[in-house]
């Protein structure tokens, strides 16, 4: 089992998410921006949290248009997995794999705290390992997590089950309090709150690890 | 050629600095102020021989986020 995380300039996450990776099992790579490929025989390629490229322009925009970005556009177009933490989560918006987009915190504030999290729908990959309904803790740290899209996609993401994760007191004034959202293939999760900083008990919970669970369980058997 | 790009938050889409820079202007007494909007302005220096055609494919790729904001050109 592989998985490759991604770094851009700016990535503060990356080895809290290859450390995650590593536990549950999975041979990991780092990957610079500036390459255009992909090792061979990845499973899942994590975009991690950070200020890539120093949220210039916007948050996640530049990262967008990188090299390697395009290599991870193209193995979530044929299937592959990914998942995209907080930054990472407005990278995959911003290259268009998930819908919408993360606007500044309605409240202005940069908000680094603990939060609970609802687990909507227990159909993925990621979320198997939890029951839908089931209340978790993780972290969030993030000035732009509010998130925005039109009706319609509200809609659409709501009427195919799409919402993997939905704040219980929405600390940031994201449209159905969405935390995290799958694609249309359920094969892409992304999400604002921070898993792999849950993933060990010296960080002081450990309710993240399922997430890295579950889908090393499904890449394992597949 | 020089180009100037205005990327503004589309109508509709919440914009927390314009409303805090709105409530400062309130405080401040200017209470004829019934609403604010921030945006951004990208002044591009370009080769002579580009088109507005050109920049509108810049602000559409990577200028502006078209499902949040909205973008306008200007060529000076």
């Amino acid at each position: 089992m592989k998985a490759a995380v991604v770094v851009f300039p700016g990535s503060n996450c990356d080895r809290d998410l290859a450390v995650a990776f590593e536990r549950a099992g999975f041979e990991v790579a780092m990957v610079w921006h500036k390459e255009s490929a992909l090792p061979a025989g990845v499973d899942i390629v994590g975009v991690p949290g950070g200020f890539s490229y120093g949220d210039y322009l916007r948050c996640g925009a530049i990262a967008a248009q990188s090299p390697i970005c395009k290599a991870v556009v193209e193995h979530a177009n044929r299937g592959g997995y990914v998942i995209g933490i907080c930054n990472g989560f407005q990278v995959l918006t911003e290259t268009g794999v998930l819908p919408g987009a993360l606007l500044r915190n309605a409240g202005l504030k940069y908000i680094c705290r603990s939060v609970d999290l609802k687990v909507t729908t227990a159909d993925s990959v990621f979320t198997e390992g939890y029951c839908a309904g089931d209340v978790i803790s993780v972290p969030i740290a993030h000035h732009d997590g509010n998130y925005f899209a039109d009706a319609e996609t509200i809609a659409k993401l709501q009427g195919e089950d799409r919402i993997a994760f939905t704040y219980c007191d929405n600390p940031n004034g994201a449209m159905a309090d969405i935390a995290g959202i799958l694609s249309q293939n359920r094969r892409v999760l992304g999400m604002m709150p921070h898993p792999e900083r849950a993933a060990d008990a010296a960080h002081g919970g450990t309710d993240g690890v399922a997430v890295f669970r579950a889908l090393a369980g499904i890449v394992a058997t597949a | 050629m020089k180009a100037r790009v205005h990327v503004m938050l589309k109508e509709g889409v919440l914009d927390p600095q314009g409303e805090a820079v709105r409530h400062a202007l309130g405080a401040m007494g200017f209470d004829k102020v019934t609403g604010v909007r921030q945006g951004k302005v990208i002044d591009l220096t370009l080769a002579a021989d580009s088109s507005e055609a050109d920049v509108t494919d810049m602000c559409e790729k990577l200028l502006a986020n078209t499902v949040i904001e909205s973008y306008s050109i200007e060529l000076l």
